[in-house]
């Protein structure tokens, strides 16, 4: 159980979320379940060659189709609207909706189709003739940087987007000094969230108010007013539905692109339309893959284990077109050392184009491949020593009074107690139990293993990574709001100003708000506003949603409650100091007698201005906008700078056996020891929890969008890019801590990454330690049965190798 | 273009005649003809289970069946497993207790699949409810809360469950 | 993903279908459970212009118990296969394979005949009928009724016998009389449910001293169709079938694969896999024969 000092009456309780009645009944409201008078349907014609220049599109066999409005071609686009730009300074990776004069990647989108129905609109595509000549293309990252090699966007002038090397602390001081030093390569497959539903997007062009409507399945920072600028209109033009509910996305969904498409054909022709990607377009046109790296790791140690120093290099193939995924590299900066007192670091950020599917923003935003590389290093230097894992992860974990805790890169770590929550995951499994049965496992002929990951979690969100990658870009506010009114008849309405998917936000800001009123949190509507009424939000993406939405409607609830207590201070005629707030009425400390209830309040904020303090505005509405806490800062020149404000900490301890003939891996016991400081939602958090865990086991045994030397996607339906099913999943034990933030209003940090961030690499070291005594290892992802077949051939090689020398 | 059908078809207790062209998906067509859009679309070639209904009381995917092949059949989906309105079943509810769900796109046809196991297995073991939604995908939850709602909904009166 | 227009009959007779099968010439396909044309026609890799439906045909539902087989009408339900104990009792492999074959909900509208007319390299239905000897009952309207022994059914991948006008009506399952009868069905896919990477299949008898007196088995998924080896299975007649026979054997049949190579598993890997398997299921069943 958490253990908080403090006794809250809601926080940190089991609740129903509030958004499950209408979920268990089908009442959800999803994109694709928009229907609107008049609403036209768009299928995609897509680039069957990864490179290629576009020489004709001919669209005359579609448009005489019965049912066809529109065929649209990118060049249409180029002309009517502004590209979309990289969130790194490289202004000439422009990227449109739709190719224009050439493809970059298979699948990329070149015509799009409209008509009144879907089905009509993919047999009009199928007349579209589109003539291309082939160019030449490169698949390989390494090959990409290389001289001569075929450039993704000539007018950049190379496939490197991002590079940058960063030099914190005197690394090369801190190797010389370090008894050993151990150098690995891992490599961590394009993978992504890959949500069950897909993008979709409807806009509804009202020519009378100059408004373009917009429901989208959508989770992306200031997505209202990119799609504004892209179709170049004021911002106050697009009206974005923030309470369509999003069948999951897990930092994915930005659909910038499906929905300039979407809004500038709606506009044109004067109807709704709608695009709802099907799979195949999801998976291969959508834009929506992520993460494809390769680290180089050097670990500075000394010989009792103590880690002092790291110099990583990552290399990352973000696809043929470049949104914000380049940061992908930045974020992880912010715990670049993990949990350990590491105290220097040497970091290089290369981001390269290739003619493929472009990455977009995944759980996590680059932390999870960066956790496995360094856990997987931690491994490795523990076998290097013949040092107990757990051992030297205790021997150089920060401790729980060296808080907060200031990492090389810039950042503090503002709590934690890494060692504590270790212990309870280890008792939790237990260890001695886990160890006992890995070697029964064993003594029945099969491989079996124990990992162990020990992880950083931060939370909190904060752009810092946009400054530190394009220093152009002179940005430090992610801010986020909440609007508390408590209407006449007494029952009160919070608004948020952003999409939900699957987070409970409902849930958690009802939550809050019971919390600071003292109100039933069942009797509080929480609404999601649109773009054109909400306060500013940064929508739900690093783990912030607990943290910053949590921590506004807190605040514009206590501006609620401060008021009420003026107001019968007033009344009551005693100082504000002398009353006590219960249960939503307002009593004198000393006398409790002379009260105020919370319908006499009430009545006077909305009824009795004659009863209200001077210069006190009537009605009962209060707005929290705030900055998040810990930012405002821009990077130093070196690159320093706080990333995140919130640490929430993760461990995993996971048993695996592997089939040494088949092998197939298979999942024996599961614990997640977790610590996100106080749980407004303890079901929420488990849950996310849960998912993030079952999305690692997927990146870690099973997916992965794996292209052919010519570019071409080989898994791009649902029988190749395989998701983890329940038989794939096991039982899961998770096991909580607590260390309040100092930084928040309950001491909550966020988690909505959970599980996902130490899965991978706690299951690599599993794998790894299943096959250490056959001598063979596995430094990439996924761990599938032919890739640890592959490892043990290796391994038999070698050691044939070494008897016939 | 093709011709249209006639199809006669019960969803949910009531009695529909429709005509549709032979191309729509059973899902299409609860969706998009009848407005019952509690059951979702995921990947429209048989793998994900986002739209399972129920077919004369059987689970299947409603993406893998024309809808005049339905002709003549009863559907169940999502919006017809409550007893009444206003009220949910036991499972639903269990749903709700056990938090079993987070986005809820993946919900409808979990509960399909869910309702269909305890029908024929009204007291099932843990091994045997992961084995009935093992045809359904879910990208939220890993599963764990919606085992342990089903064991929860499921329990024997007398069985005490720590 | 939605599929190309087409027309759509539903058949009343076996003969209706076939009138339609022959007026159009390959134009036309039939449709049973559809677990597997209905998402090959959304991704328009199939587009009929004329869609047959054969589900409701009472004649190709029925299963009857000859002599020595269990003569089963093609449209037959997997599901109502994997749940009769009648059937778990005289054709343990059928349902063995039923295990791997998708997901309960495809098996609730996928039928038997269906499967084996699909007939992807790597579906279990087809090895098991390859392993059985199974016999199948097809007829078109030019040739009439016919049959084809399974060893002569499965030609490539996605490719049968079953000619242009044919429907493919029943399946005769051969039942292994007398006592010592043992089946095994292996196979590895990297999640349940999955396409195999590799499967294996054994059934076979054992006489009163413990050698064996039957025996068939194969390997899916590792060459365009199933694979059987009769020589192979010959040479173990009248032997007790020893762990060491079993490898031996299984991995001379494993070399006789010619595995395709994919994202999941090359082929060395699913030559290596199968070998494995099928070693497996020799030694399991001779095991489970003797006890």
């Amino acid at each position: 159980m958490a253990e908080s000092p403090v006794k809250f009456r809601f926080i940190g309780k089991h609740r129903r979320a509030v958004e499950h009645k209408r979920f268990v009944v089908g009442q959800g409201h999803y994109a694709a379940d928009i229907h609107l008078q008049g609403m036209l349907h768009v299928a995609l014609v897509a680039s069957p060659y990864a490179s290629a220049r576009i020489v004709s599109i001919d669209a005359s066999a579609a448009l005489a189709m019965p049912g066809v409005h529109a065929v649209l071609s990118g060049e249409e686009l180029r002309l009517a609207t502004d590209p979309m730009l990289p969130g790194v300074d490289a202004p000439q990776v422009t990227r449109l909706p739709l190719a224009v004069d050439v493809a970059r990647y298979a699948g990329e989108w070149v015509v799009a189709v409209v008509a009144e129905s879907r089905a009509l609109a993919e047999d009009a595509a199928e007349l579209v003739m589109v003539d291309y000549e082939t160019l030449p293309h490169i698949v390989d990252p390494e090959a990409a940087m290389a001289e001569g090699a075929p450039l993704v966007h000539p007018a950049h002038g190379s496939n490197v987007i991002f590079k940058r090397k960063f030099v914190w602390g005197p690394v090369d001081e801190d190797f010389a000094k370090c008894d050993h030093q151990l150098s690995y390569r891992v490599r961590w497959a394009r993978n992504s969230t890959v949500p069950i539903e897909t993008f979709a997007v409807a806009c509804d062009w009202n020519d009378s108010t100059g408004v373009l409507d917009v429901w989208a399945s959508i989770q992306m920072p200031k997505f209202p007013d990119q799609v504004a600028k892209a179709l170049r209109l004021p911002g106050n033009a697009v009206r974005v539905h923030f309470d369509v509910d999003v069948g999951g996305s897990y930092g994915l969904k930005r659909g910038l692109k499906h929905s300039v498409l979407v809004g500038y054909l709606a506009r044109k022709l004067g109807r709704p339309v709608r695009l709802v990607e099907d799979r195949l377009e999801n998976m291969r046109g959508g834009d929506m893959q992520g993460p494809d790296r390769q680290f180089d790791v050097t670990l500075g140690f000394q010989k009792d284990g103590t880690l002092r120093s790291m110099r990583m290099r990552a290399v990352d193939d973000i696809g043929a077109y470049s949104g914000r995924s380049p940061l992908q590299l930045g974020k992880p900066v912010g715990a670049i050392v993990g949990p350990y007192r590491i105290q220097s670091v040497e970091y290089e950020a290369i981001a390269v184009m290739t003619n493929k599917t472009p990455q977009e923003a995944v759980r996590g935003f680059g932390q999870a491949p960066t956790n496995y590389a360094l856990e997987t290093g931690i491994d490795k230097v523990a076998r290097f020593l013949d040092m107990d894992r757990i051992e030297l992860r205790r021997r150089n974990m920060i401790g729980k009074d060296e808080f907060p805790y200031l990492i090389p890169s810039g950042t503090h770590y503002d709590s934690g107690d890494y060692a504590t929550v270790l212990g309870k995951a280890l008792d939790a499994a237990p260890l001695v139990g886990i160890v006992a049965e890995r070697d029964r496992l064993r003594a029945q002929g099969l491989l079996a293993g124990i990992g162990i990951s020990t992880c950083l979690e931060p939370s909190g969100g904060n752009s810092s990574f946009e400054p530190l990658f394009n220093p152009k870009n002179e940005t430090t506010t992610w801010m986020d709001s909440c609007l508390v009114r408590v209407d006449l008849s007494g029952s009160i309405t919070a608004l948020m100003g952003t999409s939900t998917s699957g987070q409970a936000h409902e849930t958690m800001v009802s939550t809050v708000v019971a919390e600071i009123l003292h109100r039933e949190p069942d009797s509080i509507r929480v609404l999601h506003a649109d773009s054109l009424n909400a306060l500013p939000s940064n929508s739900p993406v690093g783990s912030r949603m607990a943290i910053m939405l949590g921590g506004a409607a807190a605040g514009a609830a206590k501006k609620i409650r401060d008021k009420l207590l003026r107001i019968a201070a007033h009344n009551l005629s005693v100082a504000f100091e002398d009353l006590v707030y219960e249960g939503g009425h307002v009593a004198v400390k000393q006398n409790p007698t002379s009260s105020m209830s919370w319908d006499a309040l009430i009545e006077i904020a909305h009824r009795k201005f004659h009863k209200l303090p001077e210069g006190m505005e009537p009605g009962l509405q209060e707005k929290f906008v705030w900055e998040v806490p810990t930012g405002g800062q821009l990077p130093t020149e070196d690159g320093r700078v706080q990333m995140y404000p919130c640490h929430s900490f993760e461990t995993h301890v996971v048993l695996t056996s592997i089939d040494p003939d088949t092998c197939k891996v298979t999942l024996r016991r599961y614990v997640c020891g977790h610590d996100c400081g106080v749980m407004i939602s303890p079901d929420v958090v488990h849950g996310m929890t849960y998912g993030g865990i079952a999305h690692g086991i997927g990146a870690s045994l099973m997916e992965k969008f794996a292209f052919s030397d010519e570019g071409q996607l080989l898994s791009g339906t649902f029988m190749d890019y395989l998701l983890p099913t329940s038989s794939e999943v096991p039982a899961i034990t998770i096991v909580d801590h607590c260390t309040p933030s100092p930084l928040t209003e309950f001491g909550q940090k966020g988690s909505g990454e959970a599980g996902y961030l130490g899965s991978p690499a706690a299951i690599a070291s599993a794998v790894n330690d299943a096959l250490a005594p056959l001598g063979a290892s596995i430094d990439y992802l996924p761990m599938t049965p032919q890739a640890i077949w592959l490892a043990l051939g290796d391994a038999k090689k070698r050691a044939a190798d070494a008897t016939a020398d | 273009m093709s011709s249209k059908h006639s199809l006669q078809i019960r969803v949910n207790g009531v009695n529909y005649q429709r005509e549709v062209e032979p191309r729509t998906t059973l899902v299409d067509f609860l969706r998009d003809e009848l407005g019952l859009t509690g059951t979702h679309v995921g990947c429209e070639h048989g793998v994900c289970g986002a739209c399972s209904v129920m077919l004369n009381d059987e689970p299947v995917r409603s993406c893998c069946m024309f809808a005049v092949q339905a002709d003549g059949m009863t559907v169940t989906t999502v919006e017809g497993l409550a007893p009444e309105r206003g009220s949910m079943s036991k499972i639903q509810d269990a749903f709700c207790e056990k938090h079993a769900l987070q986005c809820g796109y993946c919900t409808p046809g979990m509960l399909i699949a869910c309702h269909a196991l305890v029908a024929e297995t009204p007291h099932p073991s843990e091994a045997q409810v992961r084995e009935a939604i093992s045809g359904n995908l879910c990208r939220c939850t890993g599963y764990q809360q919606i085992v342990d709602a089903v064991m929860h909904a499921t329990v024997a009166e007398g069985d005490h469950h720590g | 993903m939605k599929a190309a227009p087409f027309d759509y009959k539903r058949a009343d007779s076996l003969a209706e279908a076939l009138d339609v099968l022959a007026e159009h010439g390959g134009e036309a396909k039939l449709i049973a459970g559809g677990q597997s044309l209905v998402p090959m026609m959304a991704m328009r890799l199939a587009r009929p212009a004329v869609l047959v439906d054969i589900n409701r045909l009472a004649s190709l539902k029925t299963v009857t118990t000859e002599s020595g087989h269990v003569h089963m009408g093609a449209c037959v339900r997997q599901r109502d296969v994997e749940h009769s104990a009648a059937l778990c009792a005289s054709l343990p492999l059928v349902q063995q394979a039923l295990h791997w074959v998708g997901h309960q909900q495809t098996r609730n509208r996928g039928t038997v005949g269906g499967s084996l007319a699909y007939a992807d390299p790597s579906a279990e239905l087809p090895l098991a009928c390859l392993v059985l000897g199974g016999t199948l009952h097809l007829e078109g309207q030019a040739n009439g009724p016919r049959t084809v022994a399974a060893a002569d059914f499965f030609l490539g991948p996605m490719f049968t016998a079953i000619g242009e006008d044919e429907c493919l009506v029943a399946i005769d399952w051969p039942v292994w009389q007398g006592g010592r009868v043992a089946s095994v069905f292996e196979e590895t896919s990297i999640r349940h449910g999955d396409f195999a990477m590799a499967s294996a299949a054994c059934q076979l008898q054992l006489n009163n001293q413990g050698a064996v007196s039957a025996i068939s088995f194969g390997l899916g998924g590792v060459g365009g169709a199933p694979l059987i080896f009769p020589d192979l299975a010959a040479q173990l007649i009248g032997q007790a079938l020893t762990p060491s026979m079993a490898k031996d054997v299984a991995q001379a049949a494993a070399a006789q694969s010619e595995p395709g190579n994919d994202m999941h598993a090359s082929a060395p890997y699913r030559r290596h896999l199968s070998a494995v398997l099928l070693e497996r299921v020799l030694r399991q069943s001779a095991t489970q024969a003797a006890a």
